[in-house]
Order: structure tokens, then C-alpha cells, then sequence
């Protein structure tokens, strides 16, 4: 028998980095909210590469924290270096990326939650679903505890029917031997929900001790102090550098000998491996041309002597993992700590969901993070936000949030997942966004800022903050429209020096500012300065007009998509009344229901002639309506 | 609704005395007053028709003569505003005014947009939507059926292989901002990018290039039949209508008297045009001197410049010879049945390489050669037919020229300076465009070359 463990407004199952987000996001919004997991002593653990950030992902972390999330604060507390990823790029690319302090990353994580009002966090394995009359009650746990909700956000990660391989060896497990969840995958499968499988791996960690670094390349973190949030104000200054070395025809023999030996080449394999993160082996098989591949040692953090092996994914057995890594230049006497491995899991195929991230046919029940077939984690903590925000919104009567693709990473992320589903683990990169010289780096407090403010997760003081900065680079820009510049001494003399042609007559410090080689400090050493202006007040200045023209171009795409984004289909829409849509689309269109025509369109399958097909059909329903 | 302008051809092309070419959407009414000789249609009454021209912005000629009809929202087919340009029949004058609304702005409508919009602007009753439905599909297969017949197989594997290119170098610029630190790749610079650019930007010109021959075909080459009076040139003019099928003939303009004759000689069709009096040529050179009458014949494709067997070279003949010299040109000696007159080295001497043709169409003969001649002229160098049907659906042609645009503005920010991953945002709508045409718009494609370009991973 089951007993009553309390009421709740919204349950988040698991606290990974969708969790944590999930959980946070719903009790600061006000809902009364509780957090189970497996493992008080894994919170926002990070089970493979010890790093947050870089392209794509280090903007959704930017995005996370204009929304009012804590990935940005936590990894800006713990890190071991940072770096600007491709500033010799465009605005629009340029990210941040920092290698993590794991246990410090945990540590900050855990609590952060311990003291988060209106959460309550506890140990925990759910087994059921609460569903009366199919809508999502509450959730069951193995030690027979009912607890009730009007929202519940599973965020399981790769943990439902988890499968570790490694050569022939093959156990029931989470990640790095956590317990695994059975019930619940077999419960959600009962619930009518449709499971896929998909895998991905870790390569091994040695002992720092056994490494001899001469043989490698130093990958030192920036000296210039850089935060991932809006809000930090204090700078980790001691960094520890990584390091870089490359496998050799060696490592390669090797693999190449044992091939049928790993899990993943064996035939045992049934889940879909990403494309982006494959294993050494795959490396060797698809790349066999390549003499060798790049190998980076990352500290896991300050206080452990583990490095995780960066580029070695694999699901070799041990034994020939241990050969592996001592043909590997500076790995010659390594020691494994742990070893690599493979690991299989069940995820829902997402595009059952809706892009609030609830499911389509429970309603009351969210799923977020890797449970829906992402691989990452900040694309978990970005949906672990979104479906937190969402949970707590249905219960305290609020408007759902959906970002569209123009606004945010985060808008992509999800669009696509529930758009069009993914057929391998699904990891953001910049060439997914098509607005992405609009979904910037320096800009996320400028997109969502606003957002996050209004469901209640940005303070007034930073909102006020924020507020001011706009005003400022607003008033810059008016003075720079202002200044005018005569082709005098030196003016000319700051454009000789960077071989820039001379000017001809007079223009506006704004025009001049255009110019693909001027910056605004230059500026600054021939106009007025502003001495009050703060850096990132003038970095925003210099990009908004240097990029004018494309931006400009940009929103007028946007534009167009928008139009199509406000045409709603209404949700009792019957496809098969439709008699012009072609079939497959049709079947595409039942399975998704997309929420308007825009979203219709980006659905592979649907052509040009469906979509205006089913704006007719629409525009008819609308007609009948009014008739009515 | 989306309020871009829209047009089309509304009239079945190469039938009847007018053809109409029509605008609906907010910009109709101010892009052909952008274009209009006459009144200024922003300001005339709605559902007025207006008499003038329509001038070709890139050329400032005249392209057309016109009526034109204004009907502003909401009082309309579509709820839109609505511009009806009444042309001339045949083809070369509508598909004319076309291209010129295309390059100002307006985009080629859809299968059944016009009604579609009808019906998203409320305008068209609830019992008639089904049918609106029927319609944008049928009206879409025939589209498709008929895109699919006029693509030329190496139209479709020529845009592939530019776009493979142009997908290759955004993997490129794609693979270092998503792999910064990937060493296995150079980094993409100005210098590639610039080279790359160039490279298709240079196919695609060529490709438009054969489009414009394309559109001689479609259209017809322009022939002028030239030569003293009495020679034989309206019997030269009949007997080519008469052996050939006609594909239009005598259109009463609505405005002015225009007489086409379109004729299709082993595949060449011919417009046999009277455009600045060309075939009223007994006394052009008379009249306007040679220098202006070259001028004017140079608006030929082609000419065929009849001389009489049964007289001798004149003073006028001689002129005319220098006219047309430098220019495409058939000589015909008529009259054959008659007694020689003629100095035939003479003729050869003036006419060089030029084909000589010997005729005598009172008795039929020689029209055999006549008509090898023009083909072989036409045919001759390194055009052959299949190439002349390349591109000739306007379509595919404002495509292309909406992908050379975007490859010119990759190719701006590229002198610039700017960004690599800013020049490929235009880089990349290139590659969108050449897709269009060949109905392949997956936006995967890039996701997927860069993962079997590269071997990336952690």
C-alpha cells in the first residue's frame, strides 16, 4: 500500500542539469515545488566532459541566465579556466566556454536547492505516474511514498533502462554506475508513450600524476577575467590549463585489431549514436585516411588528480583500453582510473511533446533534458528552465512560455525537438539557428532579460540594471549620430595606423564606426570619451552598428517567419477532413499538431502546397465560426 | 496574410489579342508606377484604366505599350490591391513586362495564390473553399508536372554540383566557428571564400547567359527582311508562313497596329517583327542614311536581305550592304527562274563569309536551302538545342538571379572584410535559392555534410 507523502504544486523527477533548472525555476516562480532524485551526492552531476559552454551551447547558457536560471552563476563559481572561443569571428559566434570544477560544481549546485525556498529536495526513486482520467497527478516511489501534484517534470537523463557497455561486459546501470531506472520506462510505455533508444559514451579518466605533460601542448584559459552571468561580479583569476597530444598509427593499430571487440562493433548495439560525438572507434572506421586525432587533457577540478581524456570515447574492453591510452604521446605510463564505456538508454521520442514541453496526451506531465533524446548539458538545462517555467505556469494560472527560433537558442532547441524529432541524440550548433547573427553572446540579456523578469525570476534590481544599460547604449549611439568627424591630423593618423583608407570628408562617428576594421576604443581616441560608460555598454554600441546592415536584414526575415508563427491552428483541427493534403504529410501533421501554420512548415514532408492548403482550410474553420 | 506583392501571367500565353500580366498585394499599385510612362498611378482613381508605357529600368527603353488598370483594397478580387497591365498578345511582350516586375520587387505567384488570397481575405464564400483547395492542388501538380518537364536533366545535375560547392564551403565556415579548436581542417580564409564565391558566381552567369538564349527561343529571334522594292520580300514573308506553321499571326494591338508573324523554321522560331519599321525598308536608307539604319537593323537577330537575280546591283543595294555589315545576315538571290543580271562575284565579295541562298519562291524553289541556311546560322558555334531549352522558365531565371544577387552581397561583405561567418549568411541563401529551383530545400543538408566532412567529436 501507498501512502500519502503530501501535496505538491509541481514534482521534478531528477535533479541533473534539467532538473536542478526545473525544480529552481518552479519555486522561485512561487509553486510549491519538490525535487526527488536517486542521489543527494549527485546533483548536477556532470557524468562525461568536465566542460560548460562553447558554440551554441555557451549562448544557451548566456540565455539560461537572462531567463533567471543558475547554470551561469554556478559554472562562474566553479571553473577552472574559461575561454572566448572564436573572437577572431563575428559577434555573432563568438562563446564561452569553461572547463569545470566537478566536485565544486556539485557542491554549489546542492546548495543552491538546500536553500532555495518553497523546494523541497529528497532522495528518492520514482517507479509510477499518478494519472487519473489521463491527466498527471502525482508520482509514485519505490519506497511506496505518494505524492500528488498538479505538474510533474521527469528529467531523467540517460538513467531509464540504462545499459553500460564495455567490450563483452554489459550491466543494467546509469551513468557511472548510478542505479538504474527501470520501472519507470516500462510505466511511461504502459501510459501509451513511445520510447526510443539511443546511446552515447565517455572516454576513460587517468591519474594527472601519470600523465607527462612535456610530451603534450599547454591549452591555457584567457587571462581576461569573463562570467557567463549578467550578475557575477567576482573572478576566478588562478586557472589550470588543459593540454593537448594526438593519437598516433599505434593507437590506431590497436583499434583497429580489436574492432569486434567493442560493445559498439560487436553487434550487440541497438541505440542510435550521435554523429558529432562518436567513439574512437568510429573515428578510426569513418576517418580511416586520418594519421591521427587530437586529444585533450582536462582536469576534472582542483582538488582531484582525475583528467578525462577528451577524443577517446569508447566501449573497448578494459583490457585493450589500458593498451589504447599508453600509445597516446605523454600517456605512455597513464593509469586509468576509470575506464570508458558505452551506455544505452530510453528517451521519448519528443515530438509528442508540445513545445511548452508537456505531453501531448497526459496532460500535467513535462519530460525535459536528455530523457528527450538531447545530448548536452546545457541543451538539459535549457529545457529544465523552459519546462519549469512552464509546469509552475499552468498551476499558478500564468500564460506558457514558448521562444520562438528569432529569440533565443533555447526557441531552436525545442522548436526542432518538437518540430521534427531527432533521430540521434540532438546537440545544438550554431548552423541550426537561422537568425544566429540575432541569437548573440552579448545579447541574451537583450532578448530575454525582459522575459525572465516578468514570470518573476529576475530581481528588480537587476531588471532596473538591465533597463539602465539599454538607455545607455541607446543615448551612445544618439551622441555617436551626432559627432561629426573631419578628415583632420588625428583622425587620419588613428586610421593610418591600422592601414585604413583615410578620409575624404567629414562623416558621423556612427558612420565611421561601420567600418569592418574600426572598434569603439579607437573611436574613443578621437572623439569626447565617455568615461562613464561601462564595457559592455560600448561592446553593444559597437556591434549594433557595426552589423547594422545584416541585423537589419535579419529581423526583416524574421519578419516574415513571424507572420506565419501567428497563424494558430486550432487544436481540434481534423487532418483528415482535409482532402487536399497529401498523405504523408497528413500523417506528419497528426503526430506533431503543430500549433501554427509556421511551425506546419518546418515539418520535413510538408510541402508548400500542403501549408497553403491547410491556411485555407483554416481561414474556412474561421468563417464557419463567425457564422455560427 | 502575407501582404508581398504577387504576379503573373493571367491570360493563357500565346493566345489572344491582349495579354494581361497582374499585381496584387500592397506594393502593386507603387512598383508599376515605379515603371509607368503616363499618369502617376499612385494618385489616378481606383478602378481606372490608365494609357502609357512601360519603361525598362535597366535599359531606360520603352519595353511596352500599355493600358493599365488600378483597383485599390479592399474593393477587389483579392482584397489586395490589384494592377492589371494589359499587354500585347503573343509572348515576348507579357514574359517582357514580367521579368521587369520581378526585378522590381514582386515575386511570382503561386499555383492558385491569387485565390488563395481571394479567399484568406475573406472574399470568396465559405462554399466555394473546397474548391479553392482542388484548386491550389491541381494547379500545383500541373506546375510541378510542367517545372519537371522543362528542367533540363543538365540544368538539375549543373545546380547540384554548384550547390554541392556552396555547401561544402559553408560546412567549411560551419566546422570552425562549431570546432574551433578542430586542427584537422585550414581555417577557412577571405582569400578561399573570395575564390569560391567567384568560382560559382562565374557559373551562374553563364547559366543566365544560356537563360538569355533561352528567352530567344521562347520569344523568337527577332528578323527583319530587308532589300529593295519588287524583290520578292512579302512573297519571302509568305512563303515562310505559309511552309511553317504559324504560331501567331496578325494581333491587332489594343493601342497601336503592330503586325508579328511568328514562324518556327527547324526549330528556329522566327518573330518576323516590324518594330521601328524595319521591314518597310525599301527606302530606310534613303530616308535615314545608312548610320541610323544600321541602328535600327541592329535591333535584329537576324536578317534576310533579298536581292533580285533578274537586275543588277544598285547604288541602293550597296548601301544596304554596309548597313548591315558586322550584323547576322542571309543573302537571297530571287528569281531565280528569271534571266541573270546579277553579278554574283560581286555579291560575293560583299557578302564575305555570309550564306548566299538562291530562291525563286513564284516557283517554289530554294526554300529547302533557305530554311538549312537559318537553322545552320542559328545553330552554328557552340550552341546546340539542348542548351537553347536550358532555362527558360521565369521561374528558374529569377531564381538565379536572386541567388547572383545574394552572391553578390556575400561577395560586398567579403571586400569588406566582414566576418566569414557573416558573408555566409548570404553564402548560404545562395545555396537556398539554386534549391528552389531544383525543389530540394532540406535544411539538414549542411548538418549532414558536416558530419561526413569532418571528423569531429569529443
Amino acid at each position: 500500500m501507498v501512502y500519502n507523502a503530501g501535496h505538491y504544486d509541481v514534482i521534478v523527477v531528477g535533479a541533473g542539469h534539467a532538473g536542478v533548472e526545473a525544480g529552481l525555476a518552479a519555486s522561485r516562480m512561487g509553486a510549491k515545488t519538490l525535487m526527488l532524485t536517486l542521489n543527494l551526492d549527485m546533483i548536477a552531476f556532470m557524468p562525461c566532459n568536465p566542460s560548460i559552454g562553447g558554440p551554441a551551447k555557451g549562448i544557451v547558457v548566456r540565455e539560461i541566465d537572462a531567463l533567471g536560471g543558475i547554470m551561469a552563476k554556478t559554472i562562474d563559481k566553479a571553473h577552472i579556466q574559461m575561454r572566448m572561443l572564436n573572437t577572431r569571428k563575428g559577434p555573432a559566434v563568438q562563446a564561452l566556454r569553461a572547463q569545470a570544477d566537478k566536485p565544486v560544481y556539485i557542491q554549489e549546485m546542492k546548495n543552491a536547492l538546500e536553500n532555495e525556498e518553497n523546494l523541497t529536495l529528497r532522495q528518492g526513486m520514482v517507479n509510477e505516474l499518478i494519472v487519473e482520467d489521463g491527466v498527471c497527478k502525482g508520482v509514485i516511489t519505490e519506497s511506496k511514498a505518494a505524492y500528488y501534484a498538479e505538474t510533474v517534470i521527469v528529467t531523467t537523463g540517460t538513467f531509464m533502462r540504462g545499459k553500460v557497455l564495455m567490450g563483452d561486459l554489459e550491466y543494467e546501470s546509469g551513468p557511472n554506475n548510478q542505479r538504474v531506472s527501470i520501472k519507470l520506462s516500462e510505466h511511461l510505455e504502459k501510459l501509451g508513450i513511445e520510447l526510443t533508444r539511443f546511446k552515447t559514451g565517455t572516454p576513460p579518466r587517468v591519474n594527472s600524476h601519470t600523465i607527462d605533460y612535456s610530451k603534450t601542448e599547454i591549452q591555457p584559459g584567457d587571462e581576461k577575467p569573463q562570467s557567463f552571468s549578467y550578475e557575477t561580479t567576482e573572478y576566478i583569476t588562478d586557472q589550470i590549463p588543459c593540454w593537448l597530444t594526438y593519437t598516433n598509427e599505434f593507437t590506431h593499430k590497436i583499434i583497429d585489431d580489436n574492432l569486434t571487440l567493442s560493445a559498439m562493433y560487436s553487434g550487440m548495439k541497438r541505440g542510435t549514436g550521435p554523429r558529432y560525438c562518436p567513439s574512437i572507434e568510429d573515428k578510426i572506421v569513418r576517418f580511416n585516411d586520418k594519421p591521427r586525432h587530437q586529444i585533450f587533457l582536462e582536469p576534472e577540478g582542483r582538488d582531484t588528480e582525475e583528467v578525462y581524456v577528451q577524443g577517446l570515447s569508447t566501449s573497448l574492453p578494459e583490457e585493450i583500453q589500458h593498451d589504447m591510452i599508453k600509445t597516446v604521446p605523454g600517456l605512455e605510463n597513464a593509469e586509468i582510473m576509470r575506464a570508458g564505456y558505452a551506455i544505452e538508454y530510453d528517451a521519448v521520442i519528443p515530438t509528442q511533446l508540445w513545445p511548452t514541453l508537456e505531453l501531448k496526451q497526459i496532460p500535467g506531465l513535462y519530460t525535459a533534458g536528455q530523457i528527450n533524446g538531447t545530448s548536452g548539458y546545457e541543451e538539459a538545462a535549457a529545457q529544465g528552465i523552459m519546462a519549469g517555467i512552464n509546469a509552475a505556469a499552468k498551476v499558478l494560472g500564468k500564460d506558457p512560455l514558448i521562444l520562438d527560433r528569432s529569440q533565443a537558442y533555447i526557441g531552436v532547441l525545442i522548436d526542432d525537438l518538437v518540430t521534427k524529432g531527432t533521430n540521434e541524440p540532438y546537440r545544438l550548433l550554431t548552423s541550426r539557428a537561422e537568425y544566429r547573427l540575432l541569437l548573440r553572446h552579448d545579447n541574451a540579456d537583450w532578448r530575454l532579460t525582459e522575459i525572465g523578469y516578468k514570470y518573476g525570476l529576475i530581481s528588480e534590481e537587476r531588471y532596473n540594471q538591465f533597463l539602465e544599460k539599454k538607455r545607455l547604449v541607446e543615448a551612445e549611439k544618439k551622441r555617436l549620430g551626432k559627432i561629426i568627424l573631419k578628415p583632420e591630423e588625428n583622425v587620419q593618423q588613428m586610421l593610418n595606423d591600422v592601414k585604413a583608407t583615410p578620409l575624404k570628408e567629414a562623416v558621423k562617428a556612427y558612420d565611421l564606426l561601420k567600418r569592418p576594421e574600426m572598434t569603439y576604443d579607437m573611436l574613443e581616441t578621437v572623439i569626447e570619451p565617455d568615461e562613464n560608460l561601462p564595457h559592455d555598454v560600448k561592446e553593444q554600441v559597437e556591434i549594433q552598428i557595426k552589423y547594422e546592415g545584416y541585423i537589419k536584414k535579419a529581423h526583416e526575415q524574421v519578419e516574415r517567419m513571424l507572420k506565419m508563427e501567428d497563424k494558430k491552428i486550432p487544436s481540434d483541427i481534423d487532418y483528415d477532413d482535409i482532402s487536399g493534403i497529401a498523405s504523408e504529410a497528413k500523417e506528419k501533421l497528426k503526430t506533431v499538431r503543430p500549433l501554427s501554420v509556421g511551425q506546419a512548415s518546418r515539418i520535413s514532408g510538408v510541402n508548400p502546397s500542403d501549408v497553403s492548403i491547410l491556411l485555407v482550410y483554416i481561414e474556412q474553420g474561421n468563417i464557419a465560426r463567425v457564422a455560427n | 496574410m502575407e501582404t508581398d506583392t504577387i504576379t503573373a501571367i493571367s491570360t493563357p500565353i500565346g493566345e489572344g489579342a491582349i495579354s494581361i500580366v497582374r499585381l496584387s498585394g500592397s506594393e502593386a499599385i507603387s512598383i508599376v508606377a515605379g515603371l509607368f510612362q503616363g499618369k502617376d498611378l499612385e494618385q489616378v482613381d481606383s478602378h481606372t484604366i490608365n494609357y502609357g508605357k512601360i519603361m525598362d529600368p535597366e535599359t531606360k527603353e520603352v519595353a511596352e505599350e500599355v493600358m493599365v488598370s488600378v483597383m485599390r483594397a479592399p474593393k477587389t478580387f483579392t482584397r489586395e490591391n490589384i494592377v492589371e497591365i494589359n499587354c500585347h498578345g503573343g509572348m515576348v511582350a507579357v514574359n517582357r513586362v514580367l521579368e521587369i516586375l520581378l526585378s522590381q520587387g514582386a515575386r511570382l505567384a503561386e499555383p492558385g495564390e491569387f485565390t488563395k488570397r481571394a479567399f484568406l481575405n475573406g472574399r470568396i464564400d465559405l462554399s466555394q473553399a473546397e474548391a479553392v483547395m482542388d484548386l491550389i492542388r491541381a494547379k500545383t501538380d500541373k506546375a510541378m508536372n510542367v517545372a519537371l518537364k522543362q528542367m533540363d536533366g543538365r540544368l538539375s545535375s549543373l545546380i547540384q554540383r554548384l550547390r554541392q560547392t556552396l555547401l561544402e564551403t559553408v560546412a567549411h565556415v560551419e566546422v570552425n566557428i562549431d570546432y574551433p579548436e578542430y586542427d584537422d581542417v585550414e581555417e577557412m580564409s577571405h582569400e578561399m571564400m573570395r575564390e569560391k564565391t567567384k568560382e560559382v558566381a562565374s557559373e551562374i552567369d553563364d547559366l543566365l547567359r544560356v537563360a538569355q538564349q533561352g528567352k530567344i527561343l521562347r520569344e523568337g529571334l527577332a528578323t527583319a527582311i530587308i532589300g529593295r522594292p519588287n524583290v520578292g520580300k512579302s512573297s519571302l514573308m509568305n512563303t515562310l508562313v505559309q511552309e511553317n506553321k504559324a504560331i501567331v499571326t496578325e494581333i491587332p494591338g489594343t493601342t497601336r497596329d503592330i503586325i508579328e508573324e511568328y514562324v518556327n523554321v527547324r526549330g528556329v522560331p522566327l518573330r518576323l517583327v516590324d518594330t521601328a519599321g524595319i521591314r518597310e525598308t525599301e527606302d530606310i536608307v534613303e530616308k535615314i542614311g545608312v548610320e541610323r539604319s544600321r541602328q535600327v537593323l541592329k535591333e535584329s537577330d537576324l536578317i534576310l536581305f533579298v536581292l533580285n537575280y533578274n537586275d543588277a546591283l544598285s547604288e541602293d543595294d550597296r548601301k544596304l550592304f554596309e548597313a548591315i555589315e558586322g550584323l547576322e545576315y542571309i543573302v537571297i538571290i530571287n528569281k531565280m527562274d528569271l534571266e541573270q543580271k546579277l553579278d554574283m562575284d560581286e555579291v560575293k565579295a560583299l557578302a564575305g563569309d555570309r550564306p548566299i541562298v538562291s530562291t525563286s519562291f513564284t516557283e517554289e524553289k530554294g526554300i529547302d536551302d533557305l530554311e538549312t541556311a537559318i537553322a545552320k546560322t542559328f545553330f552554328a558555334g557552340d550552341i546546340d538545342t539542348g542548351d537553347m531549352t536550358y532555362v527558360s522558365n521565369v521561374r528558374h531565371i529569377q531564381l538565379l538571379k536572386q541567388a547572383k544577387q545574394a552572391l553578390e552581397d556575400a561577395m560586398n561583405s567579403l571586400e569588406m572584410e566582414m566576418p566569414l561567418d557573416i558573408v555566409q549568411i548570404d553564402v548560404t541563401r545562395t545555396w537556398e535559392f539554386l534549391g528552389e529551383i531544383i525543389g530540394d530545400t532540406a535544411s539538414d543538408s549542411l548538418i549532414d555534410q558536416l558530419f561526413s566532412q569532418f571528423c569531429l567529436g569529443k
